[in-house]
């Protein structure tokens, strides 16, 4: 392998564990909050993309005008299945474990079911943008502009996320709620606001993701799946509930599976994510940052 | 626990609840006797081709969800790979019947040992994990399965395996036309799965499990081994995971790599048990009696033509069920616990 396919291969799996990252940023942020791990998270991505397809067929605008848009719609659909569906699961009074679990599967089932009703099973994809299919030639290296766009909104939207939880009331007031539940009401914090206001910023961002996504990769109600099982990967990687450590474990996900595609068979590509998850699991047993 | 009952005569109260303790214990039994020969009598009324594949069914993944429910429900280690163990029976059966010519029954058997030394492997890896870090590394390990299973030429690979056309016959348990003998095995497999949870819930091993479900650090001080429990129920969930899913290859006469070991599987066994009743005798078989005809019949009426409505309704039951009866549906009845009181 020449050193300038290397750094081909480097600098795609960079750009591609960014948006990694960012799809397992928000799964974490809402585990960390209240150690629940949301199985829908891909469906939310799924949805953010159809939401992304649907301006863009509506609008006749480029899909990048919608992202922020769609992200605010996927923080109001975070939001309300949190006040749904989470908010009855945090108070059952048996197997509490369990039903969280078992709910948000039942959400996410719930969800494709629905995505193949009103949407059809159909394979969509956004036809022309401003970014798709272009690449930037940086000497002989070649770069596809979505992909460079979503390295760009994931490292903007950790630094937003840094500064959301490092220098505002609200971030102080979700980092009081992770600490202690109930003290928390003591001084004045609604819980449940809080918890909904998490579960809207995760499935804000795992939005911009989809906003991104939907650019370059192929629509469809499955499509939550894939992705779905990376970010549950790199989000037990990087450590449940630590966010920074998903931006790593993202990272970290994106150049393993580049390399690995580059040396084995397609077929086989996800094989060298599992190995690094096992390997991981064997001597760090709660991710590289996690606490537990 | 019959050694207990040489115990002083003054200790009475001690001595009249076991005694107690004794007639539910017997009670429960005929009460299964009742059920399940009332179950043996519903294909005499129900002739429908159809109908009876979704009743084996419906027994088959009854039966399995038993086997989660031992690791699952009373040791409490939530599996969501159990998909792993279904495939390797199902593989080892078949690839032992193809191309070898192994009857499957010896195949299951096989299979379930197979199946069983990799569940001690995968628990060696993961039993030190605790909540969702050990369930979704069960997904992870299973789906790792499946990719190797989907690669493997030499049992398939994407294609999967095609099990030959011969004669009706119980050796082979092959049967083409008349699917009753799959409805008596798997009948069978279900009660045989019953009855060692039965024994299990009064067993060192199931108050063990109990135990190391409900406190482990409890557990650990009163002196029982955390890890070698977890490894005993793993090991015997898995042994007859994988017996289920031989006999669902020779019941198919089809497998591949998707239909066997995919997710969807793993769920599928968790679900029956989870909202039946996690932790019970009955659970498990009253949740695949409601779930699995439900998600048959809404697949093959609604759901054939790609619509979604079965995946709405099969998901929606799950919010449902998970949210407004956690502890399960078998609550609803007054004969719930199989429990000592």
């Amino acid at each position: 392998m020449t050193a300038q396919a290397l750094l081909q291969v480097l600098v795609s799996g960079l750009l591609m564990g960014l948006l990694y990252a960012l799809i397992a940023a928000g799964l974490s942020l809402i585990f960390g909050l209240m150690d629940v791990v949301n199985f829908a998270h891909g469906e939310f991505l799924m949805l953010a993309m159809y939401a992304t397809f649907g301006f863009v067929f509506a609008t006749h605008l480029d899909p990048v005008i919608g992202i922020p848009l769609v992200a605010a719609l996927l923080f109001i659909v975070g939001a309300f299945c949190y006040a749904a569906v989470v908010r009855y699961a945090m108070r059952a009074k048996a197997n509490i474990g369990m039903v969280q679990i078992f709910s948000t599967f039942g959400l996410a089932i719930f969800l494709q079911g629905a995505a193949q009703y009103f949407l059809t099973p159909d394979y969509r994809s956004i036809q022309a943008s401003w970014f798709g299919d272009k690449t930037l030639n940086l000497a002989g290296v070649f770069l596809p502009w979505p992909q460079i766009l979503g390295g760009l909104v994931s490292v903007m939207a950790f630094g937003a996320l840094y500064l959301l939880i490092a220098r505002t009331d609200l971030g102080k007031a979700l980092e009081a709620t992770r600490e202690d539940q109930g003290a928390v009401a003591l001084v004045g914090i609604d819980k449940n606001r809080v918890f909904a206001i998490g579960w809207g910023l995760g499935a804000a961002l795992v939005g911009l993701a989809g906003g991104v996504l939907a650019i370059f990769y192929y629509i469809h109600p499955q499509v939550g799946a894939a992705f779905g099982g990376i970010a549950y990967v790199t989000v037990a990687l990087g450590g449940f509930g630590s966010v920074f450590g998903a931006l790593v474990a993202g990272v970290i996900v994106g150049l393993v599976e580049a390399v690995t595609a580059s040396i084995l068979p397609p077929a086989l590509k996800n094989i060298g994510i599992y190995a690094l998850y096992l390997g991981v699991l064997f001597f760090r047993p709660s991710g590289l940052f996690g606490k537990l | 626990m019959t050694q207990e009952t040489q115990i002083p005569a003054q200790d009475l109260p001690h001595d009249a609840a076991l005694t107690h303790f004794a007639k539910s214990r017997r009670n429960q039994l005929i009460r299964a006797a009742v059920i399940f020969a009332g179950i043996a009598l519903v294909p005499l009324a129900v002739r429908d081709t159809y109908l009876q594949n979704v009743m084996i069914l419906t027994l088959l993944y009854a039966a399995v969800s038993q086997c989660w429910n031992i690791l699952g429900g009373y040791c409490g280690q939530i599996s969501l790979g159990h998909a792993l163990y279904f495939g390797i029976g199902a593989y080892a059966t078949s690839v032992l019947y193809v191309n070898y010519a192994v009857l499957p029954w010896f195949g299951m058997a096989l299979g379930g040992v197979l199946s069983a030394a990799v569940a001690l492997l995968v628990g060696k890896l993961t039993f030190r994990l605790k909540g969702h870090y050990f369930a979704i590394a069960t997904i992870v390990i299973a789906e790792i399965g499946l990719l190797l299973v989907h690669n493997w030429d030499y049992v398939g690979g994407a294609l999967g395996i095609q099990w030959p056309i011969t004669g009706d016959s119980w050796a082979t348990l092959q049967f083409a036309r008349n699917k009753l003998p799959y409805f008596y095995f798997a009948l069978v497999f279900l009660i045989v799965t019953w009855l060692i949870t039965f024994k299990i819930e009064d067993s060192s091993w199931g108050y063990g499990w109990r135990a190391v479900k409900d406190n482990p650090e409890a557990a650990e001080s009163l002196g029982i081994e955390v890890f070698r429990s977890k490894m005993a129920a793993a090991a015997l969930s898995a042994f007859f995971t994988a017996v289920g899913g031989g006999f669902y290859a020779a019941f198919v006469a089809y497998i591949d790599p998707e239909s066997v070991m995919s997710f969807r599987f793993s769920l599928l066994f968790a679900l029956p048990a989870v909202l039946g009743g996690i932790g019970t005798l009955w659970g498990a078989t009253l949740g695949a009696a409601l779930l699995i005809p439900l998600t048959e019949i809404t697949r093959s009426y609604l759901g054939g033509s790609g619509s979604g409505i079965d995946l709405i309704i099969y998901g929606g039951l799950i919010m449902l069920v998970s949210l407004m009866k956690p502890e399960g549906l078998l609550s609803l009845f007054q004969f719930r616990k199989g429990r000592p009181a």
